[in-house]
């Protein structure tokens, strides 16, 4: 068990107690707040980063759930209708509706789901930037018989976190794109070595749970993407299970706001081309 | 008494089809009949809503559910229907579509189909799965149309077998409200794939349910069965009778929550179990049926394996209104819950303590029931249900909820959840859910996917798209259209909650 200790607390967006979605079976979903990119296509915009307590949420708040305390934005659950006009209204990809969290504190809400689910997922924001709550929370729900899965970015090398990783089961690795210059349009930084490290790595550890990939033309190089990640990975492309993922603008805040989705049928063909070069567990989303 | 003009009405209905006028004009000519004696403080309680018999008629002639030993029949054919044992898995259907025919009940159909999977397992060896699942969708579509009432069940399980999995691939192409089935589950015994294909079907069109087998085992062991609309009833038997208190009506008349626990409530048990006490006399010693009926004469069932289900319903509103002014809401506060408890605790031990006749195999007591309701209740919800619009927020506090109420009920209960379409994507996030709910005392559940045509409304399946024809005044096929159209609108169903949508 690890230390109730504050250095390892979070900033955390979210908790679905059963969600369907982020992983196989039922799973406690936690997503935590801040990233190390700025995707175009982002879903959960108002996770990129943290509050600055700018106080530009607060005067259209309609309940009253929202207040400026001296120089900081304060957030009252109680009160609030997830109406949602701070994240609206926040320029920032922020949320005034976050909650400083330990690993305990976390799992204490997960505790009354434990005969309900099969696994903990976290997701974010970016949660590899918080390995040592990981590997807190994680031991965590090791020690109550939960699998473990992390949702990742693959901009952080997880190698570089062995404790984490002893207490995780899978992580489920988003590709991005591939080519430097698609990757920075469409995350904002620059790539690294992060993104084929990671494939290697949890490749040999068997700790590949999904790669995913967001696809969509005119944005993201997917046959490319594809080709890159079953170079790099070449003994276990039959094995890994891929997730096409069809964009979809619902929730975007980023550039890709207004981009038209991709048909199923488009979306069949990256199926297509996957299976080409290899792929066997493709599912399309 | 004979109401002249309401069978007249019926006689001349454009809304009916033939075989509805008849078994209406059937229950006038029943109703003519003063056979029960009922004090008048019974009749009172009638006349306001708190007790109620659900329409068995005035001089009951069969046993409100029947569960017959199709076991015995496949096995030894019937002497009565001149019917040799089957030999293969075409005579087993033809011998099951001719003994459905005869099966009474209240509502004149066959309830209970028998335990479909077992039956079927051993006839099928020589036939290919297509050969099987092409012959069941003509039998399974034979029953749709001509048991023209949504109260009929077929099991399932525990055990996988190819039978079943064939049936659920059968059932899973049609889009049919009849037969309802559910699957018995134990983890200890059913297997995950085969539970798998089963929550997939019921996601595809809404059955099957879902029975929690090692809980439902207690009161007759292994021979039981799900007819009807949730009843657990021991087979080879069934159920004499049902009636049922309302707790929200009787509410109404109290003066506080002690005058209701105290003297309302234990009053109105007894006097309900002295009606079904004459309900069962009269059945047993009067009617004929025991001495004439073939399902008796070939043990196909025994009157030692009838019971008296004694119902309850509105606990929500009830509690609710026991509270009013105080602002606690059943199913979101947990002094509302305890009142709920104390409520259901007295219930049991007052039903507990009175005898039922000609019930050996409960030890001469009745067993309760939740009831599911009917069309005519409007503002009460099902048995021990939490009312639509003031579910929990979270779907584990409604589970955790559910299974602290369940265990009352040993003559069933259940619960209904819309379910997030595409959790079809992750069928086992429903089984790992299903397997916490019965870990925490749930006893039954049931899905439909949120988006189907056929939804659940208190316990049996209607279509969207035949309530739509109803309320156009067009004739429909299935009485329980007629039934379910009202209860979905006045009850606000298409705003149930729906789980998993994460």
């Amino acid at each position: 068990m690890s230390r109730a200790d504050q250095t390892d607390a979070v900033w955390v967006n979210k908790i679905i107690p059963i969600s369907t979605v982020d992983g196989p079976g039922a799973r406690s979903a936690v997503f935590v707040q801040g990233c190390n990119l700025r995707c175009a296509y982002c879903h959960n915009p108002e996770t990129q980063t943290l509050c600055r307590h700018c106080g530009l949420c607060v005067p259209g708040c309609p309940s009253g759930a929202l207040s400026q305390n001296g120089s900081r934005v304060v957030w009252n659950p109680v009160l609030c209708i997830d109406c949602d006009q701070c994240l609206d209204v926040c320029p920032y990809f922020s949320s005034p509706k976050v909650r400083r969290m330990s690993p305990q504190d976390v799992f204490a809400e997960i505790e009354p789901n434990l005969p309900f689910i099969r696994g903990l997922t976290v997701s974010g924001g970016e949660c590899t930037l918080y390995p040592s709550f990981l590997t807190g929370l994680f031991r965590l729900a090791k020690d109550n018989n939960l699998s473990t899965l992390i949702d990742a970015n693959g901009a952080v090398d997880l190698s570089l976190f062995p404790d984490m990783m002893n207490v995780t089961d899978g992580v489920m690795l988003d590709l991005k794109a591939w080519d430097p210059e698609v990757y920075r349009r469409v995350t904002g930084v620059e790539r690294t070595q992060a993104a084929e490290n990671n494939l290697r790595f949890l490749s040999s550890q068997g700790k590949l749970a999904e790669i995913r990939l967001v696809c969509q033309a005119d944005w993201i190089d997917v046959r490319q993407a594809l080709d890159g990640a079953a170079k790099t990975i070449p003994h276990a492309v039959h094995d890994t299970p891929l997730k096409l993922i069809a964009f979809r603008s619902y929730g975007v805040k980023g550039e890709m706001k207004d981009v038209a989705a991709p048909g199923l049928s488009e979306m069949e063909t990256y199926r297509t081309y996957a299976e080409s070069i290899g792929f066997t567990r493709i599912v399309i989303r | 008494m004979f109401d002249k003009k309401q069978a007249f009405d019926v006689l001349t209905s454009k809304r009916l089809t033939h075989e509805q006028k008849l078994m209406s004009l059937a229950k006038s000519a029943e109703n003519a009949f003063d056979v029960l004696e009922i004090p008048e403080k019974t009749r009172q309680y009638f006349a306001s809503g708190v007790i109620n018999d659900l329409f068995e008629g005035g001089a009951p002639y069969r046993p409100r559910y029947i569960l017959p030993d199709y076991e015995r029949f496949v096995r030894e054919g019937s002497a009565f229907l001149q019917l040799q044992p089957p030999r293969d898995f075409d005579e087993l259907i033809f011998a099951l579509m001719i003994i459905y025919r005869h099966v009474p009940s209240i509502t004149n159909f066959p309830v209970y189909l028998g335990n479909l999977d077992t039956l079927i397992e051993p006839f099928i060896n020589a036939e290919s799965d297509a050969d099987v699942v092409r012959k069941l969708r003509l039998f399974f579509t034979y029953l749709d149309r001509t048991i023209t009432d949504s109260f009929c069940h077929a099991n399932l399980g525990p055990k996988a077998t190819r039978a079943g999995e064939l049936i659920l691939e059968a059932e899973a192409g049609l889009q049919n409200a009849v037969p309802n089935f559910t699957i018995k589950y134990d983890p200890d015994i059913t297997s995950d794939d085969f539970m798998k294909r089963a929550i997939d079907c019921s996601l595809q069109c809404s059955n099957p349910a879902i029975c929690n087998h090692q809980a439902n085992t207690s009161p007759f062991g292994d021979a039981y069965g799900i007819s009807s609309c949730y009843n657990i009833l021991p087979t080879s038997g069934g159920a004499y009778t049902l009636t049922r208190v309302t707790l929200t009506e009787l509410a109404k008349i109290a003066d506080s929550a002690d005058h209701f626990l105290q003297d309302l409530l234990p009053e109105v048990l007894r006097l309900i179990g002295d009606y079904m006490t004459e309900r069962i006399k009269f059945l047993v010693e009067q009617s004929g049926f025991f001495e004439s009926n073939f399902l008796v004469r070939e043990g196909l069932i025994d009157k030692d394996r009838f019971l008296g289900m004694f119902g309850v319903t509105g606990l929500a509103e009830a509690v609710d209104m026991l509270l009013a002014g105080k602002g606690f809401v059943y199913g979101r506060d947990s002094e509302a819950d305890d009142l709920a408890e104390a409520i259901l605790n007295t219930v049991e031990s007052v039903v507990n303590s009175l005898d039922a006749p000609y019930s050996p195999l409960t030890g001469g007591k009745f067993l309760l029931h939740a009831q599911v309701g009917l069309d005519s209740d409007i503002g009460i919800t099902s048995g021990v249900r939490i009312p639509v619009g003031k579910e929990p927020d979270r779907f584990i506090d409604h589970l955790r909820h559910s299974g602290r109420f369940h265990k009352y009920f040993p003559a069933g209960v259940g619960d209904i959840f819309p379910i997030a379409a595409h959790v079809d994507q992750n069928t086992d996030a429903l089984l790992d859910v299903v397997r916490g709910a019965f870990s925490v005392g749930v006893h039954y559940m049931s899905f439909y996917a949120a988006d189907t045509d056929l939804v659940r409304i208190t316990g049996y399946l209607v279509k969207r798209s035949e309530m739509e024809k109803y309320r156009q005044n067009e004739v429909v096929l299935q009485n329980t259209t007629q039934l379910g159209a009202p209860n979905y609108d006045v009850n606000r169903l298409k705003d149930r909650k729906v789980r998993m949508s994460d």
